[in-house]
Parts: structure tokens; sequence; C-alpha cells
């Protein structure tokens, strides 16, 4: 009995490092996407904040300006996360935020200018996001660049994974007969 | 808040952030260099943050926004400790550009500090 359990043993840690070897899937944020990543958190800090300010300070004043910017702040938040957040789901989710961002930025940035009285109390978007060196403004296209070129690792991966171990196999017999 | 102590305070947050971020896009990962000099901005934060809450009490009270103001603060002393935090985990380049862009959000930051500090309506 002792003899048939060793080999036994011996086997599950052999597959369990080969299968967690293959669970290793690539970081979907890499390289300069890790910066993409941090201003947004930063941006994300910066409009939660202020909006916390506002909010319990003097909401009443203006409740338009004040509520964008809440709303604005959880949206960076949220696409702070779905940069980050691994999968189809999130990566969608990357989609819709920024994108509200940038609607949020052109139409609030250019409604301060044609109408100011409508805003005259700042908000993230305000004149483009001037209080925040146009970060808000620019920000958005950059996100959506950096995810047109980073399309969902998930589905990617399955196929290079399968790409992978399935002309492993092949090769092997291929290359004798090619030579 | 000392004026002339966050003015220097911000030369040296925007010249550590260019120096991360040059250093960054160069290829270096965090070093020596690069983290000290983030962690210096902090330093300096943390003295501000002291300056800040003894400046009232001895006749140099904020004009402007007080919660305002220590929303700043807080989020200020937060971000380069976040940083070389990210940079002790994340060893590649790109950590460097990361301290850089924390070290120039600070320079922002106490630039608006001063100013809620300075005026009454922010």
């Amino acid at each position: 009995m002792p003899s048939t359990n060793a080999p036994s043993e011996s086997i599950p840690p052999a597959s369990k490092s080969a299968a967690s070897t293959e669970k290793t899937v690539r970081p979907r944020v890499a390289g300069i996407g890790r910066v993409l990543v941090v201003v947004y958190a930063i941006l994300a800090l910066g409009a939660f904040g202020r909006s916390l300010v506002q909010i319990t300070e003097q909401f009443s004043d203006a409740p338009l300006a004040y509520t964008l910017s809440a709303i604005s702040a959880v949206v960076y938040i949220v696409a702070t996360i779905a940069l980050v957040a691994r999968g189809l789901v999130w990566y969608r989710i990357a989609w819709v935020t920024i994108s509200f961002e940038m609607l949020g930025v052109l139409v609030v940035g250019t409604l301060s200018w044609i109408q100011p009285d409508l805003f005259a109390h700042a908000t993230v978007w305000s004149y483009y996001g001037d209080g925040y060196v146009w970060v808000p403004l620019v920000l958005p296209f950059l996100g959506m660049i950096w995810l047109s070129k980073n399309k969902p690792v998930r589905a990617a991966d399955v196929a290079s994974t399968k790409a992978d171990t399935e002309p492993t196999e092949p090769t092997e017999p291929t290359e004798p007969s090619a030579s | 808040m000392i004026f002339w102590f966050s003015y220097i305070q911000i030369a040296v947050a925007l010249l550590a952030g260019l120096f991360c971020v040059i250093s960054g896009f160069a290829g270096r990962t965090p070093n020596d260099f690069t983290l000290g000099s983030t962690a210096l901005v902090e330093v300096l934060l943390v003295v501000q943050f002291v300056v800040a809450l003894i400046a009232p009490a001895v006749g140099n009270p904020p004009h402007g926004d007080v919660l305002t103001f220590y929303v700043y603060m807080i989020s200020a002393l937060l971000l380069p400790a976040a940083g070389v935090f990210w940079a002790l985990i994340d060893r590649s380049k790109w950590s460097t550009v990361v301290l850089g862009v924390t070290c120039l959000a600070i320079a922002v930051m106490v630039f608006r500090m001063n100013e809620i500090w300075l005026t009454q309506n922010v």
C-alpha cells in the first residue's frame, strides 16, 4: 500500500505546478498603462476630495455643479478599477466610463464657457479641467488609445495558450521530417 | 503655511518629478536616487503638515477653507508614500515614471494649498 501511495503523491505536485504555470495570465496593465492607471487614481482622489468638501459644506449653493462633481468622482474611481481589473466585462466598463468622462469634459467644458452662470462653482470638468492642468481633457483620449491597443486579454490568452499547447506535440515529429 | 517654505517645496517636487520621469523614460528601474528624491518630497510634506497644524496658534491662520486645505494635505501625504510602495513592489522603469508623476502632482497640490491658505474664496 505505501508503495502505491508514494507514486500517487508524487504525481499531484507535478500536475499542480504545471497547472499553476498554465494559469499565470499576463497582467492586463503593464508598461506605460501603469502610469495611466496612476494618473487616473490621482484624478479620482482629487475629484473625490473636492466633491466631498463641496457636498459637506455648501451643497445648496450649486446642486447641479456639485452633483456633477460627485458623479465625475465616482466615474473616475470606477474607471481606475476598470483599467486594472481583468476580463471582458471590466474592459467594457472601462470604455463606458472613459467615454462618459470624455463626454463630460467636452460638454461641461463647453457649457462653462458659453453659460458660465450654470457652472459658477467649479467641477473637475469646468473650463476643460483647467484647475487640474487639463489632465481631465487629455486623459480620456490617452485612455481610449490605450484600451484600443490592449484588447481583452482573456480571449487572446485562451487562444495563445491553446496555440502554445497544441502545436508543441505536432512540432516534434514535423521537425525531423522538415530537416 | 510658511510661503517661502512651500515655494521651496514646490521647486523640490518639480525637480524630483522631472528627474524621476526622465530617469524612468531613460529605462532606469527605481533606485536610491529616484526613491530618495520622492522620499524627500514626502518628508517636506510632513514638515508642511506640522507647520500647518502649528501656524494658526502663532498668528498665521488660513484665509481659505480649512476642510479643503486638509483634504489636499492628507491626499498629498498619501501620494508619494503610495508611489514609493508601488515602486518597491513593481521593479520596472514605469514605476520610476510613477514616482515622477506623484511628485509633479504634489507640486500642483502644494501650489493649490498655498492659494487656499492665502485667499478667502477658492
